[in-house]
């Protein structure tokens, strides 16, 4: 089966509110598949109630090369970071 | 020791462990042999599937007035001419094409079976149904969906499948077999009358197959017997495996 197979990665939004977050990776021969396999690889425990299929090769990725010209000129930029708010005590998962 | 008893509930709940037990078995001969990792989880989780329900109806079985075992009595310390399975579950795993044929037309079947168990005058056993309908509701969609793929696949796969629905075949009869036993409950709206499903499973059954292409047999054959106790010589070999360590060591605790 193995010629026909793409990986797929998973993406699972643990709770109503949340966002979709990376959970790992599959293979199978079509997104339909994938998806019923993500449920049955991913989400055995009840982790989920949603999940999303995307090929790995549809995604276009940073390069590990690109790291000093992407991110290394934001770290003397503290003032971009909201670090005077103080945050509610109710508001969760930020 | 027998459990063959006066109970027609306990028989009746009993019959529908042992499918459920059988079935589960068999699917999880599959850990270690699956195509691909991915599926092979996926079948693990339809063998739970069915190791749960067979587990609900002997709790359920093990409760009721006549009973001679407990839960794990029942599936570890009883002989092939105990055990009430239809035959089509203990049938050898056969290939990937063979497997999914069998949980195919059992799935089609569990659905309706379920939503009626759910609403069953039996409060337990109402309570089995609806948990382990929406089970079945997930193994139909998996289970349908490869005999779309395997049907409409390649020249080997269309082969393969048309070899399981034609060795199965003759199986089928038996799932809506009914005694005067079954018959008495489902007059007290116990059971779930098996005449009720079998032309919308023929149908559905019929639609899927010929969407691909393969072909019913004519039922020139047919066999049954598993709800009295016998069997194909499949079952010793399924269940020498199933109960080794009880028999074995009588007791054991994990």
């Amino acid at each position: 089966m193995s010629a026909t197979q793409e990986l797929y990665e998973v993406f699972v939004r643990p709770r109503r509110g949340l966002d979709h977050k990376h959970v790992g990776s599959l293979h199978a021969p079509d997104p339909t598949l994938a998806l019923e396999y993500a449920r049955d690889v991913y989400t055995r425990r009840g982790e989920g109630v949603s999940i999303w299929v995307v090929r790995s090769c549809d995604i276009t990725a940073s390069q590990e090369t690109d790291s000093e010209s992407f991110f290394d000129p934001l770290d003397d930029k503290p003032y971009r970071h909201a670090l005077y708010y103080e945050l509610p005590d109710s508001v969760n998962n930020m | 020791m027998t459990v063959t008893s006066p109970d027609p509930l306990l028989v009746y709940v009993l019959r529908l462990g042992d499918d459920a037990l059988v079935a589960g078995q068999r699917l999880s001969e599959w850990c270690s042999r699956a195509p691909i990792l991915e599926e092979e989880l996926a079948l693990a989780n339809v063998a739970l599937d069915f190791l749960g329900r067979a587990r609900l109806c002997y709790q359920f079985a093990a409760s009721l007035p006549g009973a001679v075992f407990d839960e794990d009595g029942f599936a570890f310390r009883r002989d092939c001419r105990e055990f009430t399975n239809h035959l089509i579950h203990e049938l050898p795993c056969g290939d990937f094409a063979f497997t999914m044929t069998r949980q195919f037309v059992v799935d089609v079947l569990n659905v309706p079976f379920l939503e009626k168990l759910a609403v069953s005058a039996e409060p337990r056993l109402a309570a089995i149904g609806a948990t382990c309908v929406k089970e079945s509701l997930y193994h139909l969609r998996r289970s349908r969906d490869w005999m779309l793929r395997l049907g409409d696949g390649t020249a080997e796969s269309h082969r393969r499948l048309q070899d399981a629905v034609t060795e199965l075949w003759g199986y089928t009869p038996e799932l809506f077999e009914q005694d005067t036993l079954e018959r008495t409950l489902i007059e007290q709206g116990v059971a779930v009358d098996l005449a009720g499903i079998q032309p919308a499973w023929h149908s559905e059954v019929q639609n899927t197959f010929d969407r691909v292409g393969i072909k019913l047999p004519t039922l020139d054959w047919q066999v049954g017997g598993g709800r009295r106790g016998l069997h194909s010589e499949h079952l010793g070999h399924l269940l020498s495996e199933l109960q080794f360590m009880q028999r074995a060591y009588p007791g054991l605790k994990w």
